[in-house]
């Protein structure tokens, strides 16, 4: 559905392919509705955002303050830049009207007129494709003072990082197109439904999130809400990297497909010669999965109450199983690794990048970010000790839950899961007197 | 003194049009003063804040906070490759390695012949095709060693513009 | 002073302690009115709130009601309505009153949040507890104390950041020690009015700075080493001087202008160390001017007046007062007082000027207000001198109705209180021709010229009180002890007073404000020992429609545009 056309052959990101393949019909009858109407199909069709929070999308619109008088933004987080996640990337530098026509129905439902796309820096090209689309939508009346002779205006322009992940964080995110460095606010006060961009209400939507907008424009909520499975409603773009034969992008109906299935059948199973060690679902923010692990439980399937046993094959790739079992769907990223993989290097890598990235506004990330990476780095490099996983753990536990913003969670969750899941390999990596690295392994800190 | 390009000025003119609020013109007009110059230097910070009513120290803050902003001249090609979990475990470290090793290089550094700077970057969005690097605005996909070696002999053969980059 | 009634108050449950606090207040002010401390550092009550540190983090929970009846549920434990603890921990700084609001400080939660933090801001922070100056009031030592774990887990190599940076001529920073809490960024932009201070780099490698080439020179930076919860933002001119806690406190106020800002003197064996700004909420807030900090060295500077003098000859109090008394009392005497001069030597002042039948002037200083803490009016008490009586109207700066006295002869002794009368416009020939009597700290043309020189005390070494542009009485209170030779202002005026045939008055505050009391009618309600720390408003009416210099400061909205005309005397 969203990747319909994404790696089609001779398909291009211009105006005239898009239209040919019936682009912007859905805009043309979006902007004869009424805005509420579409706001409730959103509502209707249980979508939840794909950036990483899940977080419904029906309900943030409907948290938008519109008592105030204050002009309201839509702001499109074309960031990605969550570890493993590699998605939005081809809608835009493939399929950018997409994007645009969902923004603009976006907008047209919530009385928006205007709105920005924020587009990390490292998308150079997707800048510039953008900005051309934009264009050529203007051009034709899909984007300006006018949609369609709707009566109804919307302006978009393109607005580019420069290589931060906290920008997206949808309130850091806003403070860098403020032109200000990009701390979170704290919320209460800041929720951009309220106080957002220019302290006014804002929406901030991932990019495929507001692609489904489109789609649900076109079928209906009822009919979206059909696809996938219960509150993990639609279909969702899985971007699975690492030690599998066939890595790449993957569109499913939510839910409809296991772990096991994703790895095995689609993705051509482990490399030649190796088997799965772990995998991280949903973006490197998510608690990694121990393969031999066992899951169980009881969950609701229909009316009932079931019992679950799942090994991390079994496990269904929506929300809220991957929340039972103590992990997340988040962006969908899902990054494997085989036993040639060292969990305590893997986590240095990791820690690394949220020492990296953290913007350093509030003290327990900012510190204790890099605590943990210099204490992942003197493992590998120099002398591990025996009580370094413990040491990681309870550094880990000062983070999350006391920050301003989820980076908190973010940088946290990935130690407390790897030194929970892989204790094993931390104690034995304090024990050795020197490390070895699994023949062909690749250096990772 | 800034001698940026008329179209530059042009571009600037236009972005800062975008937004109700000048301040957030700050990234716009910091990307384009790197596109024409190569780098972000003092002068065009403080020219930057004089254009858009703020302090100085407020666009310095910006400029240190973003690792896209240079604020010294590199080597005429830049190359990025990620570090990150996935291009990393596919082998990402190695690839760097390379390219340091095909122009005698430090990270970071220009090399001894001006040609390149090679430098980690973190994820790029394209860990399906690991491991990634980015040279200029060019995105090479699936670099491992034997490729990164080619890559280098394409740029020090003085390989097409796309290939390269400020 | 008696609270005005509010009507917007509501109950928070903090720890147990029921408390009613206006809407709007946060946790940890609300906290403190129960006397429960909530460890925080980058909330400040007059800068806006960030939230950063999380070092305030509490337990927050609204009491339970069933969702359909919205019937109170009952705790079967207790007996009393349950509370909803939320799970994850709230900021007190940015959680404000709401009815029903129930908060915890002492849970196990809340003790592994602070422990945590502390951790966490100690394991980058250099051991330079020894050679720091912020030691002995240093938030992150009281601090760590308190709500820390008390030994440290860190066995990592520790950040390295500039250290010895001079930000500005007046203050030092250590950027190792900064724990980014952002007061000083917040101070300088939203009460300073200096946008110069910013954060550079990102994560734990995060830096304050200025801008290089720039400077953190405004006449306001020393606030920021006030607020500066650690050491790392620090005072040049107290650097290394001595530690905090040698040093006694007193109660003063800023005579650099008519704002007069609260401030606190802090003192070891008669020397003056440092000043900084005592909070009033009515005045100042808790800033103070870098131009009034430095007013203390001038007790011990060059020039200080350190003995009796008459003509010219060293001599003794009893002589000159009765050398004095004579010349005075050959007729055509004259007082120039001074807007410097505390109410209660204003008071002594008009005694004297009734007794001799003399006239009183005052000099005006006036300067560029900054509409912040440093007025126009540069004369810290010129309303005392109107409310006591002592002149009728606005100075002049120039006294040149008493010159034109002198020329004509009518004038032939004048005393002086600490005013220098040749920079006030007496030329050297006037001056030659009467009779000056100066009390006053420093030497200047005029007391070279005296005919009996009485040296007095400066504001650090007395007792008293100024009217300050508000018409806000305040007090302030001896720090240290004068120069040998010098004596006090007040001892002086009484004997003066006495020996020109005037009443016997008291020579000490205490015992001189009955007599202020009963005579001076705006201070007729007042004693000297009830006017509270923050001040008391004094009925400004009767003087209301004079062309005061000042314009609008901080807690000061004149009415009128201030007038360059005076009505002057």
């Amino acid at each position: 559905m969203i990747f319909r056309h994404v790696d089609e052959p001779g398909y291009t990101s211009d105006l005239a392919c898009y239209v040919r393949n019936g682009g912007y019909e859905v805009l043309r009858k979006a902007v004869a509705r009424k805005p509420e109407e579409l706001v409730d199909q959103v509502k209707r069709s249980g979508l939840r955002g794909r950036g990483g929070a899940g977080f419904p999308c029906g309900v943030k619109w409907t948290l938008l303050d519109r008592k105030s008088g204050k002009p309201i933004y839509l702001v499109v987080n074309a960031d990605e830049s969550e570890p493993g996640t590699f998605k939005d990337r081809y809608i835009i530098h493939q399929d950018p009207h997409q994007l645009i026509e969902g923004s603009m129905i976006t907008c047209f439902a919530n009385r928006v007129e205007r709105a920005y796309i924020y587009i990390r820096g490292e998308f150079p090209e997707g800048a510039r494709i953008l900005e051309r689309a934009i264009a050529e939508a203007r051009a034709a009346n899909f984007v300006g003072p006018d949609i369609l002779g709707s009566g109804y205006g919307c302006e978009m322009y393109v607005h580019r990082g420069a290589g931060a992940y906290i920008c997206g964080e949808e309130t850091g995110l806003i403070e860098s197109l403020e032109g200000k460095r990009p701390y979170p606010r704290i919320k209460p006060p800041y929720f951009p439904a309220v106080l957002g961009l220019y302290q006014c209400p804002t929406i901030v939507n991932n990019v495929e999130t507001i692609c489904h907008v489109k789609h649900i424009a076109d079928m209906g909520g009822d009919a979206f809400s059909k696809i996938g499975t219960p509150n993990n409603t639609g279909t969702r773009i899985y971007c699975v990297s690492g030690h599998v034969r066939r890595p790449g992008t993957y569109e499913f109906d939510v839910g409809r497909l296991t772990i096991g299935e994703l790895l095995h059948e689609v993705c051509g199973g482990p490399l030649p010669g190796r088997t799965f060690k772990a995998v991280i679902p949903g973006g490197s923010s998510a608690k990694v999965l121990r393969f031999g692990e066992r899951f169980r439980g009881k969950r609701k399937v229909g009316a009932d109450m079931v019992e679950y046993d799942w090994g991390v094959e079994d496990i269904p790739l929506d929300f809220d199983s991957l929340g039972m079992v103590g992990s997340m769907g988040g962006s969908g990223g899902v990054i494997v690794m085989d036993d040639s993989v060292s969990m305590v290097e893997a986590l240095g890598n990791i820690n690394e990048f949220y020492a990296h990235e953290s913007c350093g506004q509030c003290t327990p990330c900012r510190e204790g970010s890099l605590w943990m990476k210099k204490i992942t780095a003197r493992m590998v490099h120099g002398d591990a000790r025996a009580e370094d996983g413990a040491l990681l753990k309870s550094v880990a536990d000062q983070i999350a839950g006391r920050t301003i913003c989820a980076f908190g969670e973010a940088c946290a969750w990935p130690t407390q899961s790897f030194v929970a899941k892989f204790g094993d390999e931390f104690t034995a990596y304090a024990q050795a007197k020197k490390q070895t690295r699994a023949e062909g392994a690749a250096e990772l800190v | 003194m800034m001698n940026l390009t008329p179209e530059t000025l042009g571009r600037m003119d236009e972005a800062i049009a975008h937004y109700p609020v000048r301040r957030s013109a700050v990234l716009p007009l910091l990307h384009l003063v790197q596109e024409d110059q190569g780098h972000v230097s003092d002068e065009a910070i403080e020219w930057i804040a004089s254009k858009l009513g703020l302090q100085p120290i407020n666009v310095y803050e910006l400029v240190t906070f973003y690792p896209m902003f240079r604020r010294k001249p590199i080597g005429r090609t830049h190359i990025k490759v990620c570090r990150t979990l996935s291009c990393a475990i596919m082998g990402g470290y190695r690839t760097c390695a390379e390219f340091q090793k095909a122009f005698g290089t430090g990270l970071g550094q220009v090399s001894p012949d001006g040609e390149v700077t090679v430098e980690f970057v973190e994820c790029l969005a394209s860990c399906g095709t690991a491991p990634v690097v980015m040279i200029g605005d060019k995105l090479h996909e699936r670099v491992d060693a034997a490729k990164a070696r080619s890559l280098s002999e394409d740029i020090k053969a003085g390989a097409p513009p796309a290939a390269r980059g400020r | 002073m008696i609270q005005p009634a509010t009507t917007d108050l509501i109950t928070v449950n903090i720890d147990g302690k029921e408390v009613s606090v206006p809407k709007g207040t946060n946790m940890i002010e609300a906290a403190r009115r129960v006397g429960i401390d909530v460890p925080h550092y980058c909330y400040h009550s007059k800068l806006t709130v960030v939230g950063n540190c999380r070092m305030c983090l509490v337990e927050m929970g609204m009491p339970a009601v069933d969702p359909a009846t919205k019937a109170p549920v009952t705790d079967p434990a207790t007996g009393r309505q349950r509370v909803n603890w939320m799970p994850r921990p709230a900021i007190a700084c940015a959680t404000s009153a709401m009815p029903g609001l129930h908060i915890r400080t002492t849970s196990p939660l809340v003790k592994d949040c602070r422990e945590g933090v502390m951790e966490f801001l100690l394991i980058n922070h250099p051991l330079d507890c020894p050679i720091c100056d912020q030691a002995g009031e240093c938030k992150l030592q009281e601090q760590s104390a308190g709500y820390g774990r008390g030994y440290s887990r860190f066995v990592e190599q520790k950040n390295v950041k500039p250290k010895r940076t001079l930000l500005g001529p007046r203050v030092m920073l250590d950027d190792e020690r900064c724990i980014l809490c952002s007061r000083c960024i917040r101070f300088c932009k939203e009460v300073a009015k200096d946008d110069v201070l910013g954060f550079t780099d990102r994560g734990s490698y995060s830096t304050l700075s200025c801008y290089p080439g720039r400077r953190l020179e405004n006449n306001y930076s020393l606030n920021t080493v006030d607020i500066c919860p650690v050491g790392a933002l620090t005072s040049t001119d107290f650097r290394f001087k001595m530690r905090v806690w040698f040093l006694k406190q007193t109660n003063s106020i800023d005579t650099e202008s008519s704002v007069g800002a609260n401030t606190v003197v802090w003192s070891r064996e008669g020397a003056v160390y440092r000043i900084t700004p005592r909070q009033n909420d009515g005045v100042n807030d808790t800033w103070m001017a870098d131009s009034g900090r430095v007013l203390y060295k001038a007790t011990r500077g060059e020039g200080r007046l350190e003995s009796v003098r008459v003509n010219g000859a060293e001599s003794a109090l009893d002589f000159a007062v009765r050398a004095a008394a004579e010349l005075l009392a050959k007729g055509g005497a004259a007082i120039v007082g001074s807007g410097r001069s505390s109410v209660e030597e204003q008071f002594l002042a008009r005694k004297l000027a009734v007794a001799l039948k003399a006239r009183a002037w005052l000099v005006s200083r006036v300067g560029e207000g900054d509409g912040l803490l440093v007025s126009a009016d540069r004369n810290p008490n010129v309303r005392g001198a109107l409310v006591t009586g002592l002149v009728g109207a606005l100075p002049s700066g120039r006294l040149d109705e008493l010159g034109a006295l002198i020329d004509s002869g009518s004038v032939t002794a004048v005393v002086s209180v600490g005013e220098d009368l040749a920079a006030a416009g007496l030329t050297a020939a006037q001056l030659a021709r009467v009779s000056v009597i100066y009390l006053g700290t420093h030497s200047n043309p005029t007391s070279a010229a005296a005919r009996v020189l009485i040296p007095t005390l400066t504001v650090f070494e007395k007792h008293g009180t100024l009217i300050n542009q508000q018409f806000r009485i305040q007090r302030f209170a001896k720090a240290v002890p004068g120069v040998a030779g010098a004596t006090d202002d007040l001892v002086v005026l009484a004997r003066l007073v006495g020996a020109v045939g005037g009443p016997v008055v008291g020579a000490d505050v205490g015992s001189l404000w009955t007599a202020i009391a009963a005579e001076v009618p705006a201070l007729g309600t007042m004693s000297y020992g009830n006017i509270p720390d923050t001040g008391l408003l004094v009925d400004g009416t009767p003087w209301a429609g004079l062309p005061f210099a000042e314009g609008p400061s901080l807690h000061h909205a004149p009415a009128a545009p201030a007038g360059k005309e005076a009505a002057r005397v």
